[in-house]
């Protein structure tokens, strides 16, 4: 089969760099899949219950570059109890023995402990890269070990985790002679820090590219740092709270100006509105701009803000920009491809701050649109459809009505012909969310018009079986499917199990599955894995067939049962 | 097997009614209970203004607590006090809210005047440095900083004062 030496077809190879496109390489012939696996540096593992560190590392000896998720989709929202799973130490500590030469370690929703990154911090002399997102388990004590010990560190990336702060001066642990930092961003951490530290490691980083700064990090330190690193281009401001006629904040506006290489600005965990203006001359260049966690920005300085901002590609804001400002947003962001407006009091439904109108705008006046998340207080079928006329590009599309099962406000009507429109203008859908009143026929379409579907958010939806089979059935392409407080039951979940090893996951809590039903599906199908996640108190588990199961979260895998299961798992 | 109300089996919490009425979400919400199984003896009396269902809206935890904690920033005024340090040429305002216990603010004051406190013991005071943090209460005492819980101290405290040399070292003996 091979008209070349090994060294050319690796060779070629080397060019191949998506993950899927070296999966379907490895699966060619035998010499293909050997050559591939020899040269393969970067792994995506998107189920970490789906093979076990060992065989990773047998398959592939020259792994450089792990990445991996653990807990389901739906841990987000505190729908999967505490100790479910997901913990990377026996990953790490796999990895350690063996010869692997780790350079980054990429992980989601994971349990990390301090343990963990202690060892990953001496196992590995070449370790240069950490991102955790949405993870938890370490403290700052834990990130000491690796700001100590990885010499050649060039990322430290921590998004979104619950870190508990000691405060025990991780910052000062990057030695003198650490110089290689690319990107630091500790702004989820909750803690005060040295802020001496902090100007010394950024002074002598000439590499630093992406900084983002926690919200005890005031104004006039962030000038000084800025001073040191006018090279930036991912920047996330801490607090910026300062008087505008100080001489600190003249000072600011200023170095800020010599900031022209910045593109990416998030952050502002504490603002003053009055000192926004001193950001004006960046915007011009910006094409992320991230001000989802700035308190206090109302709507007019909202405004102001993105006027400057003509070249913005993504935009995430909170709703308190209102319809107006998302239409400013329309007529000046011509380049926007993604817009996520996320919620300011999302359980106060009596300050009604975006609504369809907003959207609409969106839709008009952005042609590059292709990624959305939307939250909002309700939304019409009719604007709906103006939003699929407009916009034919969409990729990922997340409504959230933060009222359940609110209908279509104008003709009570539910939101099925609204969401169809989605589907069959925009055939590239590869993520969809649902929410508002839908019945069945929503699913119809879906399953007729969603072709590329690979990820779909279910709650509160549908009247019986047949939606979930219109989705199962149809969406050939489907991955992971999570839904929530719907009425679809045995014969949905049993109909096609085979479809399930087509797909890395699927999540049912609050429906209608019987125990029987998961057993059945567990007992046929011995390459999945069932796991019932029972919280009651009743520990003994009457194993009678009929009960309804309250959660149910089922994942194709390798290695079947897992060995790490709480008690309040039955793995069936 | 569907329709058969009577004879369903939960795998649910105790207590629970189970059945999905789409139509009422919020009615779910009042059943609804916490993650612990916790019993849901919830007030019989009139549910709660925002009823809220687990898990909803989809927004991520951490966004979340966020959110509540920009809420309860913004809720109600700062205690703004002021701290002046022995030979400083002025004071510093700083908001006592903020701050989530002694060892944060005793950071974020090394940070503002640039110096160490030593470390606390109920015994001995602040050992191991020249300094001490010091605060009026509402009676017009000085009181050493760190003695009283976190939440009585900043209700009563007026001011800060860091202390320096020989007469913070006497207000930690004794």
């Amino acid at each position: 089969m091979n008209y070349f030496p090994d060294e050319v077809v690796e060779h070629v190879f080397d060019f191949i760099t998506s993950h899927k496109d070296r999966n379907s390489v490895s699966l060619v012939c035998k010499s293909w899949y050997k050559i591939e696996r020899y040269s393969r540096q970067r792994v995506f593992i998107g189920n970490c219950y789906s093979i076990t560190p060992q065989r990773l590392i047998a398959r592939f000896p020259g792994l450089k570059s792990l990445t991996l998720k653990g807990k389901p989709h739906f841990a987000d929202f505190n729908l999967v109890p505490h100790d479910w799973g997901g913990f990377v130490d026996p990953w790490i500590k796999a990895l350690a023995k063996s010869r692997i030469g780790l350079e980054e370690l990429r992980l989601k929703r994971m349990v990390v402990s301090d343990d963990s990154l202690e060892l990953l911090s001496k196992s590995f002399p070449n370790f240069k890269s950490l991102v955790l997102v949405s993870c938890e388990g370490f403290t700052t004590d834990g990130v000491a070990a690796i700001a100590a010990n990885c010499r050649f560190l060039r990322e430290l990336d921590l998004q979104e985790n619950e870190v508990e702060d000691h405060r025990g001066h991780w910052l000062s642990c990057f030695p003198e002679s650490c110089t290689s930092l690319v990107s630091l961003n500790f702004a989820c951490l909750k803690g005060e820090i040295n802020l001496a530290s902090l100007e010394r490691l950024v002074a002598r980083s000439p590499n630093l590219k992406s900084l983002r700064l926690n919200r005890v990090v005031p104004l006039d330190t962030l000038q000084k740092l800025l001073m040191r690193a006018p090279q930036l281009v991912d920047l996330g401001i801490g607090s910026y709270v300062d008087d505008p006629s100080s001489e600190v904040f003249s000072k600011l506006k200023a170095v800020i100006q010599l900031c022209n290489s910045i593109r990416s600005l998030s952050g502002f965990l504490e603002v003053a509105p009055c000192c926004m203006s001193a950001i004006y001359p960046i915007c011009e260049n910006l094409t992320f701009l991230n001000l989802s966690y700035a308190p206090g920005l109302q709507d007019n300085d909202l405004t102001k803000l993105v006027q400057h901002c003509r070249k913005l590609q993504r935009l995430w804001i909170l709703d308190c920009i209102g319809d107006k400002g998302l239409g400013v947003v329309a007529s000046t962001c011509k380049e926007l491809q993604e817009l996520r407006v996320f919620p300011s009091d999302p359980f106060d439904a009596g300050n009604a701050a975006v609504t369809e109108e907003g959207l609409v705008l969106i839709s008009a006046g952005c042609p590059k649109l292709n990624s959305l998340l939307y939250f909002c207080h309700q939304m019409t079928n009719a604007a709906l459809i103006t939003v699929a006329k407009n916009c034919t590009n969409f990729i990922r599309f997340r409504l959230c009505i933060l009222d359940p099962v609110k209908a279509d406000p104008v003709t009570n009507q539910p939101l099925d012909e609204g969401f169809g429109a989605i589907v069959r203008s925009n055939k590239s859908l590869k993520r969809l969310s649902l929410s508002g009143l839908l019945t069945d026929q929503v699913f119809l379409y879906i399953g007729m018009y969603a072709k590329k579907l690979e990820m779909l958010s279910i709650a509160f939806a549908g009247d019986s079986n047949k939606g979930m089979l219109y989705v199962l059935n149809g969406c050939k392409k489907l991955r992971k499917l999570e839904i929530r407080d719907c009425p679809f039951g045995d014969v949905a979940l049993l109909e096609d199990m085979g479809k399930y090893e087509t797909m890395r996951s699927l999540w049912m809590s609050s429906c209608e599955v019987t125990l029987g039903a998961c057993k059945t599906l567990a007992k046929k199908m011995p390459s999945l894995n069932v796991e019932i996640i029972n919280e009651s108190e009743q520990l003994e588990f009457s194993l009678d067939d009929r009960l309804l199961v309250d959660k149910m979260y089922l994942y194709r895998t390798l290695v079947g049962h897992r060995k790490d299961k709480p008690e309040y798992v039955l793995l069936l | 097997m569907e329709g058969c109300v009577a004879t369903e089996l939960r795998l649910g919490l105790p207590g629970t009614d189970n059945v999905r009425n789409k139509k009422r979400p919020l009615q779910e919400a009042d059943e609804e209970c916490g993650a612990n199984g916790k019993s849901h003896a919830q007030d019989e009396t009139a549910p709660p203004a925002k009823a809220q269902i687990v898990g909803w809206p989809p927004i991520r935890s951490y966004r979340k607590k966020n959110i509540q904690a920009k809420k309860n920033d913004c809720e109600g005024p700062g205690i703004y006090i002021k701290v002046g340090m022995d030979g400083a040429p002025y004071l510093r305002k700083i908001d006592l809210k903020v701050y989530s216990g002694y060892p944060d603010l005793l950071q974020a004051l090394e940070n503002m005047f640039k110096f160490t406190i030593g470390k606390y013991s109920e015994r001995e005071g602040y050992k191991g440095s020249d300094y001490a943090p010091t605060y009026e209460d509402k009676d017009g005492d000085w009181m050493l900083v760190g003695d009283d819980p976190w939440e009585m101290f900043i209700t009563s405290c007026k001011r800060l004062r860091i202390m320096k040399g020989s007469e913070a070292r006497g207000l930690g003996c004794g």
